[in-house]
């Protein structure tokens, strides 16, 4: 791997590159789903490559191959620097890095048990016993359970000096139940939607997940939804769990802090954001209890690794500070742009993808609230829990959720199990009216292995820690 | 580029090496080329080459799958090896019947040299186009601009072999002033038909005409869909419900309603691969040949399209839409078509009293699958129409709308039609004239 590295850079640098980094990766993916009681997909992937980036006459460049040989090293190089002159006749100045990274180490994800180790026959197991749990729910339509593990090896090396092995493993897993009634289906799945919680961590992470123990719960709930009444319109006070929080958090603090759509750098794709440059340090975005920071190094959570993928530590950074918007996600192109350094946040969805400021563990710090008091202490409001649907516009303020699960509280109680919840708001005022955030007892840290961002298209493996919160005045019961 | 030579010999190489008792090779190569721009500048431009082997082994009724992007001998082994592995550890899918059996395929020529040849020097000029445009008239432009080649091959050992070179030009812009912005895009198999000039001058239009937008109250209103919003309505309608599988777990809209009027009379919709005016491809992802189906005629819920698997399942032929193996969603159209109708988007809004113009919606989401319920947000250019003009711009708004209600609703149908990218193909619609569209909320801006 090393001399693929060094022929990369030294062909990028006999082209005339100012800076190269070449980024030998190597994946390993392993999918199980089952569904209605048999195996429905069973797939292992592997795939490997590696990709040089490239500063010529002051501009980008990009090439990737799927062959590793040293030729081809030397002519992906070359490639890439060809791209980056035809990139520099539309520049308008050229790409500062500011001062050099140079890390020479190696990380690995620690777990307990290697994942690939485990035999299908273990895990195949496991969701069919989950998968027997939901079917026993009388009137369930449809059961899913799944697994996910990944391996990626990958080197990271720079003409500043950098070489850097890492190993990432992750392990996922969840179930889902759908009921289907007269013009209605109703889904409830665990521990949350998007198919499955995933952590960077071993075997150890799927084995604690008790799916078995939570099957025939979540079928009887996606049975009940269906003669369930819609909630109701109106304005109300919401109560979110940490799941739907989670993605709330991602939609509308996540994203816009991303520095480089800030800079409309992803304008003709995702958007830009309303936390424009001017904001940082004076902008209420939540009202004081809103505590929201950036942290890499979380152990067992999908957004942790050691380096970014170009080479920079992964850290902890604050991001919004008692209401007040503080930080942004950085490159270190956009980050010299501030005369600051990177805060570690460019990632690449493989060798054939060039890095891009990604979420990396973006958390609600936990309150003081212990749940039963919240719910006690609200007189008449809803409580929704796992996302269903969402939608938010491009710059990241108007959004739209809807959820699995709701349940009507009134006079200090959770009532009647209510279908098809969705609330809606403008970013800073919904954040603006949270009153209330339960404790760290409550607080969890959810993947999110699907964040989409650039083109092509890349999918981000993301983390959101929460705990249930409270909001006043939300507009309730869209559609 | 491998051709059809080498590929077949690879699949023949991996049939043979397989001791499943059936066995399936997709093999996908493809070398692709993107340049994108932002604040008026080129700042991501990137190459990759690729070839992915899919390997599908059958034993019994116990499917495995397994792929790697290595074409080296021992990794081509290992993958094959692999893949029946992964059967054999599986208890059987009794649902799961055979591998397709080989069936004459149609010619199909989507492969343009010029697209395949194109540099990143001609992709440079034809953004420079585009940027000078927009800082011409004091505007920021950002957009992408794609060229990509690529193969597939499938073979299996019941005998299907299918090849096809195919390749895919994009452009796509977005200007933007601080208040407002402009989109276009234009898509299609040969480099040489886009036109950067026209894009450019299409997407500075909007933005010079969107600046100081005027909120307006949410509600429902007449709206003109531009053919992009009506594109990415469609392809969220194709995805909850025009599959065989979503019909067979009951999920589909097209549930109970064949044969039963589900939108207006002068709504039609089909898929066809073939038609040369889309994004054609001749088969699908397990060899198959592509078949037009019919998915909605004059309002009337006709029929879903199939894959194998589905197809086994109700003793019916594939139509060729099955997706790369693991696929648990099922069969998708990918090649989608709606009938024209006899206007112009010009006598559209002189029909219009009081309504709005949509050039095109952002991050549309599912809210109720089975209602067919979309939310999501206008972007790029929405006005208001009074009087059968365009009075001025509108901050953009979210819909929530139920879209066979509002296929119901369709007044006027343009006759000129655009071509998109979908989801796995392409696209090619109309703008419409719908009378009812439900919009729940604006935005700031």
């Amino acid at each position: 791997m090393k001399e693929i590295a060094e022929r990369a850079l030294n062909a990028a640098q006999l082209q005339g590159a100012s800076y190269a980094d070449v980024r030998i990766v190597h994946q390993k993916t392993q999918s199980i789903l089952v569904k209605n009681g048999h195996v429905e997909a069973l797939s292992q992937d592997e795939n490997q490559g590696f990709g040089v980036r490239v500063v010529v006459s002051g501009a980008w460049g990009f090439a990737s191959s799927s062959m590793l040989t040293l030729d081809e090293a030397a002519q992906v190089a070359t490639r890439a620097a060809q791209i980056a002159r035809a990139s520099s006749l539309v520049k308008t100045a050229d790409v500062a890095l500011g001062p050099p990274e140079v890390h020479v180490a190696r990380y690995q994800t620690p777990v307990e048990i290697d994942p690939f180790s485990v035999p299908l026959e273990k895990k195949i197991a496991l969701l069919l016993a989950a998968d027997g749990e939901m079917r026993r729910a009388k009137g369930v339509a449809v059961t899913e359970s799944n697994m996910e593990f990944l391996q990626e090896n990958k080197v990271f090396a720079s003409t500043e000096g950098s070489y850097i092995e890492q190993t990432l493993v992750e392990s996922g897993a969840g179930i889902e139940a759908t009921a289907i009634g007269e013009g209605e289906v109703q889904t409830r799945s665990f521990p949350n939607s998007f198919g499955r919680q995933q952590g960077k961590a071993g075997y150890e992470f799927v084995r604690d997940r008790k799916l078995v123990e939570n099957g025939q719960r979540i079928a009887e709930e996606a049975v009940a939804l269906l003669s369930a009444p819609p909630c109701p319109g109106g304005v109300t006070t919401l109560i979110l769990d940490s799941t739907q929080l989670a993605l709330q958090v991602h939609e509308s603090c996540g994203h816009p802090i991303e520095l480089d759509r800030v800079l409309g750098e992803e304008a003709s794709f995702a958007g830009t954001s309303f936390l424009t440059r001017e904001k940082l340090d004076t902008f209420r975005y939540g009202s004081p209890r809103v505590n929201i920071y950036a942290d890499a190094t979380i152990p067992s959570a999908l957004g942790t690794f050691g380096f970014d993928d170009e080479g920079v530590p992964a850290q902890r950074s604050p991001i919004v500070k008692d209401g007040i918007f503080v930080g942004y996600l950085t490159s270190r192109e956009t980050a010299a742009l501030f005369g600051q350094r990177s805060n570690g946040t460019m990632r690449a969805d493989g060798w054939n993808r060039i890095p891009l400021i990604r979420m990396t563990n973006i958390n609600l710090e936990p309150g003081t609230w212990e749940f039963d008091s919240m719910i006690a202490d609200t007189d008449d409001g809803v409580y929704m829990a796992v996302n269903k649907s969402w939608s938010i516009d491009d710059k990241r303020l108007n959004f739209q959720f809807g959820t699995q699960l709701a349940y009507e509280i009134k006079k200090g109680k959770l009532g009647r199990m209510l279908k098809n919840a969705t609330y809606t708001g403008i970013t800073p005022e919904f954040w603006g009216s949270c009153d209330a955030i339960c404790n760290k007892n409550h607080w969890h840290i959810w993947g999110l292995p699907n964040c989409g961002k650039g083109e092509p298209m890349q999918a981000a493996h993301v983390a959101h820690g929460a705990a249930p919160a409270r909001f006043r005045n939300v507009r309730v019961g869209i559609a | 580029m491998l051709g059809p030579e080498r590929m077949r010999q690879i699949i023949q190489r991996l049939l043979a090496h397989s001791t499943a008792d059936q066995t399936e090779v997709v093999l996908l190569s493809e070398d692709t080329n993107l340049t994108r721009f932002a604040n008026s500048r080129i700042h991501q431009n990137v190459s990759e080459r690729n070839v992915q082997v899919r390997v599908r082994a059958v034993s019994g009724k116990r499917v495995g799958v397994a792929s790697i992007n290595d074409l080296s001998n021992a990794a081509l082994q290992h993958v094959t090896e692999n893949a029946l592995e992964i059967a054999l550890l599986q208890p059987e899918n009794p649902d799961f019947q055979s591998l397709p059996a080989p069936k004459p395929l149609p010619e199909v020529d989507a492969f343009v040299q010029a697209t395949a040849d194109c540099t990143p020097q001609q992709r440079a000029q034809a953004v420079a186009t585009i940027c000078k445009l927009a800082t011409g008239n004091g505007l920021i432009a950002s957009g992408a601009f794609t060229t990509s080649s690529s193969e597939a091959a499938i073979g299996n050992s019941l005998g299907v072999f299918a090849y096809a070179p195919t390749t895919l030009s994009d452009l796509t812009t977005v200007i933007m002033s601080d208040d407002s912005s402009g989109y276009a895009n234009v898509a299609s198999l040969d480099v040489r038909k886009l036109n950067a000039e026209q894009v450019g001058r299409e997407a500075v239009d909007k933005a010079l005409r969107s600046r100081k937008p005027q909120p307006i109250e949410p509600g429902e209103y007449t709206v003109i869909l531009e053919e992009y919003a009506v594109a990415t309505m469609l392809m969220y309608l194709a995805y909850l419900g025009f599959g065989a599988l979503a019909v067979q777990e009951g999920r589909s809209f097209m549930v109970n309603k064949f044969g039963q009027r589900i939108t207006g009379e002068n709504v039609s919709i089909w898929d066809d691969g073939l038609d040369a005016s889309g994004l054609p491809i001749p088969f699908d992802f397990e060899g198959m040949p592509k078949e037009r189906v019919d998915l909605i005629t004059d309002g009337v819920a006709k029929a879903v399209v199939y894959d194998s698997y589905t197809a086994n399942k109700e003793r019916k032929e594939s139509t060729g839409h099955a997706l790369p193996a693991p696929n648990t969603y099922g069969p998708l159209p990918g090649n989608l078509f709606l009938k024209v109708g006899k206007d112009s988007k010009q006598q559209m809004l002189a029909s219009i009293d009081r309504g709005l113009w949509v050039t095109r919606f952002h991050y549309v989401n599912p809210v109720h699958p089975l209602k067919t319920i979309l939310t999501g947000m206008t972007r790029d250019g929405t006005f208001w129409i009074e009087n059968g003009e365009i009075k001025g711009p509108t901050k953009n708004l979210r819909f929530t709308q139920n879209i066979l209600e509002a296929l119901s609703a369709v007044q006027m149908i343009s006759e000129e039609t655009r071509l998109s990218r979908s989801f796995y193909g392409g696209i090619r619609v109309p703008a419409l004239r719908i009378d009812r569209f439900a919009f729940t909320g604006v935005t700031e801006f």
